[in-house]
């Protein structure tokens, strides 16, 4: 099988691409800067926006299957840099799709574009809305949802997976900036970071998305539908981040602000951020929120329709995480 | 004619009716006019099904089964209408009871209905109801009927609210001129009407001329005889004895206008009837709560022909305790003795004194069947007052100060008791809180002034049959709201002989009953009785001193104690208690005991074995384990509460791992809990004998040896997306940690993805989320299972009674916020 895997400079795309490659199929990389697999046989690496139109469709040139996971993340840049890459990139994957008469596109989407701030608990994955998210990112992920999800028909097999909270060794995102805010001694926890909310080990990401691509028929169960990821082990933000400072050997030792007040600085740094520094901001609305009250999901669905299950549990995983650290 | 047919589609949708279910139809009366009817109609699945016709009262409309309409099993096509006058349906000139249920039958008769009917009704839609059933009784499959009533009760007035409203002078303002009545009715205690229920339910009637009908139904109620409904009414409720159909009441306790006199005057008047009553809620019952599972059970237990109280099988000769005691009465020993008052009686002496109060009882007006409040402290006296009581036929309400003021309240109110007896004080306070407004008040005090009666075959009052009731028991509410628990003479008397074969009780026998319920059976078991000086309803107040004393009073060979009474007999052992180094047996009843505690007394007393039964209020003992069986056993999956006594059957539910236990001394049921009942008495087929089990709540499973083990209550069972969990192992997992002194396993989130929460009690006593070392500790002692959260408290949530069964439903719902992220 040859498969157009878009977005692999990150961690958990070129994960799935690396597992892809080792399993033996034929890999084609679309990303703006070089990675890990060039000049592997199975691999090759396409260096263009996902933007570009005209790229996108060459890349997917003779693939029988997309992994769409490119996308602008965080909360720098205008609504428009957001649409940009996440909608209209998106619409140039299914544009190729139709163009080369592929069946079967995974794309990379976040729970995010159904959170609307209040609490999930064991909850089902909602439909994405539109007009009612917190942030540019997750407003744009909604609409390229939406997108794919509707260009399901008979030729063209869709589904949308939300890994929730990714985060294993490399990552630079969640445990980079926690174990760094902790070593600096800057390490806030916004609420009472009693809420439970589930992560994902990194290596069960990957292995859910294959599951994705491996289930992903016409007609089969997940075709048209959304789900949320997880390791499904649901745990309080204080017991995640005090884990992975834990495993990286910093103290755990946050200070605490509260919901209200994170949400209204959040708001603030939203506005006045991108102007001053091109940096991820430490906090936003979104991240206040999305750490200070509970979301967690009902795994079932997800499990049975895509034959999958975690087989990482997050202890084996803060373990590997320590290892990781103590090589590192 | 008024025809009424706005758009209502938005309002539906605002009231939570499907638009849908609404549609007027046009009925040819009995009066010769043709009359339009508005119904909330809703379609079911299931065409052989019967088809549930709700009539409402007043001043409510259809909307007052709107709920009913939602929650109803989809088999059953449901049909709502407002009768004339009333709701949505046509304005009408004023109509008398005779019109409105030849209404109803135009209407069934327009609908073309063919299937049976289940009415259900409230209010005056019960009195229409049971006028078309007596009329139609081969329409009608059954009925369920909610605070209504046929007939002003024997010796009550009418509603005082319904008087009020009727009342001359004040009548039309309050129902038609002014919207008082209307507006008023959900304001009627119970347990609540929602503003938006509230709004519904005042819909029809905004308007002054649209409350016309509500002003004539009120209009009609027959506050006299000479009434013009007076007689068709009477006539009604004459023939309600010739109903074979089942007729299944829900009450609601708190409606002061159709109040528990109606439900008994309806349970007095059918031949197949049985009561539900619900202990919040009010008038508007079947809108306060969910009527559903009761209409849905009514209709399933009539299709499968359920018998109403299936007889437990007699296993022994249909003896009775009272009888008991007159066959000793020539011997002069000790029969109990009081070491709180530091007195006793010999066997003459109590018999005597059971014969007496038997008499002076009967005297004042106490016949068969009459229930009795007992409310006479631990002594003596309130073994004595039992006796007579039973003697007589009359049935002992038995609620215990542990219950709370409160839940003595409400246990002695739901069971409608015609005598209060107790000391001068407990029943000044039972009239004073109006525990039971209409009882005779007896006072302990009268009694023993009465003419002695010297044995019991001299006391006229006429005997029961083993197969009357004797006795209503009120469970400990530890585990949920307290319920009544009838028991036959028959039944006790099957209790006492399965308590003598367990623990070979013999006539050289001699107690000490710490818990007061097993002093009630010494003298049935024919030997002497103490009774130690102590709180009985703080079981922590007995000392080792005491218990020492009370066994020297009557050479003591068994002691019978709670286990939390024995934990305080280990604290405060001496070196002196010499008199309970010789009893052969301790038994340890109530709650699980800790192994700990049955090593401890061992120590005091090396002679006796322990044992600790299981069983719970409902049936007792189910099973027995001695500490030497436990010792032996070792740790397994939960509790081990040893093997089955003899005569007892113990099935695990294969679906849900509940115990069933089936036993003759089993109790005759739940009182005035239908439903409950119901549910937790399925009839079982072993061995080609339908037999009557009991759901006994807890989940466990039998080992190969035959032991049974509890691992919860199937309430606390955690519903994880890999299965359920009971609680009970883990904590005995976790309580091994070290400093972890107690554990609460409990789930949060919806069924079936429920994640594991533990919560413990620890020797630092911190409050709040566990440091790493104990979490992972925790984490790692349960692993594979995966532990979202490990939580340190102060104090566990546990019953006052026991300090050991703990509300996991309580540090379930306090985890479910904190882990929400909401402020702790």
């Amino acid at each position: 099988m040859k498969v157009l895997v878009t977005g692999t400079g990150s961690l958990l795309l070129g994960g799935v691409a690396g597992e892809l490659v080792r399993r033996g199929d034929e890999v084609v990389c679309l990303q703006r800067r070089p990675a890990a697999f060039d000049g592997h046989e199975n691999a090759r690496e396409v260096l263009a926006d996902i933007s570009d139109a005209d790229a996108v469709a060459l890349a997917a040139q003779g693939c029988d299957a997309i992994i769409h996971g490119a996308a602008r993340v965080g909360v720098v840049g205008s609504q428009r840099d957001f649409h940009d890459t996440n909608v209209l990139g998106t619409e140039n994957i299914l544009a190729a799709a139709r163009q080369h008469n592929i069946s079967r596109l995974v794309f990379v989407s976040t729970p995010s574009v159904a959170h609307t701030g209040e609490s999930l608990i064991g909850a089902q994955a909602g439909t994405a809305e539109i007009g009612r998210s917190r942030s540019y990112y997750a407003e744009s992920k909604a609409v390229a949802e939406r997108a794919v999800l509707n260009a399901r028909n008979e030729h063209l097999a869709v589904v949308a997976i939300r890994p929730h909270l990714v985060w294993g060794p490399g990552d630079t995102q969640l445990v980079g900036r926690i174990v760094e805010r902790a070593a600096n001694g800057k390490l806030a926890v916004i609420g009472t970071g009693n809420a439970l909310v589930d992560s994902t080990y990194i290596d069960n990401a990957i292995s859910a998305h294959i599951a994705a691509l491996d289930a992903l028929h016409i007609g089969s169960d997940c075709d048209g539908k959304a789900y949320v990821v997880s390791n499904g082990e649901p745990r309080t933000v204080n017991d995640l981040m005090r884990s992975m400072c834990e495993a990286a050997g910093v103290p755990f030792e946050p200070r605490h602000l509260s919901l209200a007040m994170g949400v209204r600085l959040g708001a603030l740094i939203e506005r006045v951020w991108p102007i001053l520094r091109s940096s991820e901001p430490p906090v936003t609305r979104f991240i206040a929120e999305q750490l200070g009250t509970a979301h967690w999901f009902d795994q079932r669905a997800v499990q049975q329709d895509l034959q999958w299950a975690p087989h990482v549990t997050l202890n084996e995983g803060f373990e590997r995480l320590t290892q990781w650290f103590a090589s590192h | 004619m008024v025809n009424i047919q706005p758009s209502l589609v938005a309002e539906f949708a605002t009231f939570g009716l499907d638009p849908s279910w609404s549609r007027t139809i046009d009925v040819p009366s009995h009066d010769g006019a043709t009359h339009q009817w508005h119904l909330l109609d809703r379609p079911g699945t299931n065409k052989d099904a019967p088809v549930v016709l709700c009539l409402h009262g007043n001043p409510t409309w259809s909307f007052l089964w709107s709920r009913l309409l939602n929650e109803l099993n989809a088999d059953f096509r449901v049909i709502a209408p407002d009768h004339l006058s009333m709701g949505l349906s046509e304005r009408v000139p004023t109509r008398a009871y005779r019109d409105r249920v030849a209404d109803v039958n135009d209407l069934v008769t327009a609908l073309n209905i063919t299937a049976p009917i289940w009415i259900v009704a409230q209010d005056w839609g019960g009195a229409i109801g049971m006028g078309y059933a007596v009329a139609h009784p081969d329409r009608v499959a059954g009925m369920v009927l909610s605070n209504t009533g046929i007939a002003i009760p024997h010796n009550r007035r009418a509603p005082l609210l319904i008087r009020l409203a009727a009342a001359t002078g004040i009548h039309r303002l309050v129902t038609k001129e002014s919207s008082l009545f209307v507006r008023g009715t959900p304001f009627l205690p119970g347990s609540g009407i929602s503003t938006m229920q509230r709004t519904a339910l005042a819909f029809p009637y905004r308007r002054r001329k649209d409350r016309n009908g509500v002003a004539d139904f009120v209009a009609d109620a027959p506050l006299t005889s000479r009434h013009s409904s007076a007689q068709d009414i009477a006539d009604v409720a004459e023939k309600l004895s010739n109903v074979t159909f089942p007729v299944r009441l829900v009450w609601g306790s708190h409606d002061p206008v159709f109040n528990d006199d109606f439900a008994h005057d309806l349970m007095n008047r059918f031949q197949n009837v049985a009561l539900h009553r619900i202990a919040n809620s009010g008038h508007l019952t079947v809108l306060e709560t969910s009527i559903a599972p009761f209409v849905e059970a009514a209709i399933r237990e009539n299709a499968e022909a359920r018998p109403l109280q299936q007889p437990v099988t007699a296993l022994n000769d249909g003896g009775t305790l009272w009888s008991q005691i007159d066959h000793w009465v020539n011997e002069d020993d000790i029969a109990i003795t009081d070491a709180a008052a530091d007195t006793s009686v010999t066997r003459p002496e109590f018999a005597a004194r059971v014969a007496t109060y038997a008499q002076a009882l009967h005297d004042r007006g106490v016949r068969t069947g009459d229930r009795i409040a007992v409310l006479v402290p631990p002594s003596i006296d309130l073994i004595a007052v039992v006796y007579a009581c039973w003697r007589i036929g009359a049935i002992a309400v038995i609620a215990d100060r542990g219950l709370g003021l409160r839940g003595l309240k409400s246990a002695i109110r739901a069971s409608r008791v015609k005598h209060v007896i107790g000391p001068m004080k407990a029943v000044a306070a039972a009239r004073l809180l109006r525990w039971a407004p209409h009882a005779s008040i007896i006072r302990l005090s009268g009694l023993a002034r009465s003419s002695v009666i010297s044995r019991l075959e001299f006391v006229s009052a006429p005997e029961p049959t083993a197969d009357d009731l004797a006795a209503v028991l009120f469970t400990s509410g530890a585990t949920g709201p307290a319920k009544g628990v009838r028991y036959t003479h028959r039944q006790l008397y099957a209790q006492r002989d399965a308590l003598q074969k367990a623990y070979d009780i013999t006539s050289a026998d001699t107690f000490v009953a710490a818990f007061a319920p097993f002093a009630l059976y010494g003298p049935a078991l024919g030997i002497a009785t103490g009774l130690a000086d102590m709180d009985v309803t703080s079981p922590s107040t007995l000392t080792a001193a005491a218990l020492d004393d009370a066994c020297r009073r009557v050479g003591a060979t068994m002691v019978f104690a709670s286990p939390a009474a024995l934990a305080n007999v280990v604290k405060t052992a001496s070196t002196d208690i010499a008199h309970l180094r010789t009893v052969r047996l301790v038994m340890s009843a109530g709650a699980p005991v800790p192994i700990q505690t049955l090593q401890a007394v061992s120590l005091l007393c090396p002679k006796a074995e322990l044992h600790t039964p299981y069983g719970m209020t409902e049936v007792l003992p189910v099973a027995n384990v001695s500490l030497s069986d436990l010792t032996r056993i070792g740790n397994g999956h939960g509790v081990c509460v040893g093997k089955p006594v003899s005569g007892c059957s113990v099935r695990i539910d294969p679906d849900t791992s509940e115990l069933l236990v089936s036993a003759p001394w089993m109790s005759a049921g739940y009182d005035s809990l239908w439903l409950t009942e119901h549910n937790a008495r399925p009839v079982l087929t072993t061995d080609s004998h339908p037999t009557v089990w009991h759901r006994t709540g807890d989940v466990g499973h039998v080992d190969a040896e035959g032991n049974v083990w509890i691992e919860g209550r199937l309430v606390h069972v955690i519903h994880t997306s890999r299965g359920p969990v009971a609680p009970v192992p883990l904590e005995i997992i976790v309580e091994a940690i070290s400093n972890v002194v107690r554990a609460a396993a409990v789930g949060v989130g919806p069924m079936n993805v429920q994640q594991i929460v533990v919560v413990v009690e620890t020797t630092t006593r911190n409050e709040g989320p566990a440091d790493a070392v104990l979490t992972q500790a925790v984490r790692a002692t349960l692993a594979p299972l995966p532990i979202a959260s490990v939580w340190v408290t102060k104090n566990l949530p546990v019953d006052i009674r026991h300090n050991s069964k703990i509300d996991r439903t309580a540090v379930s719902k306090q985890m479910s916020q904190i882990l929400a992220g909401s402020k702790k």
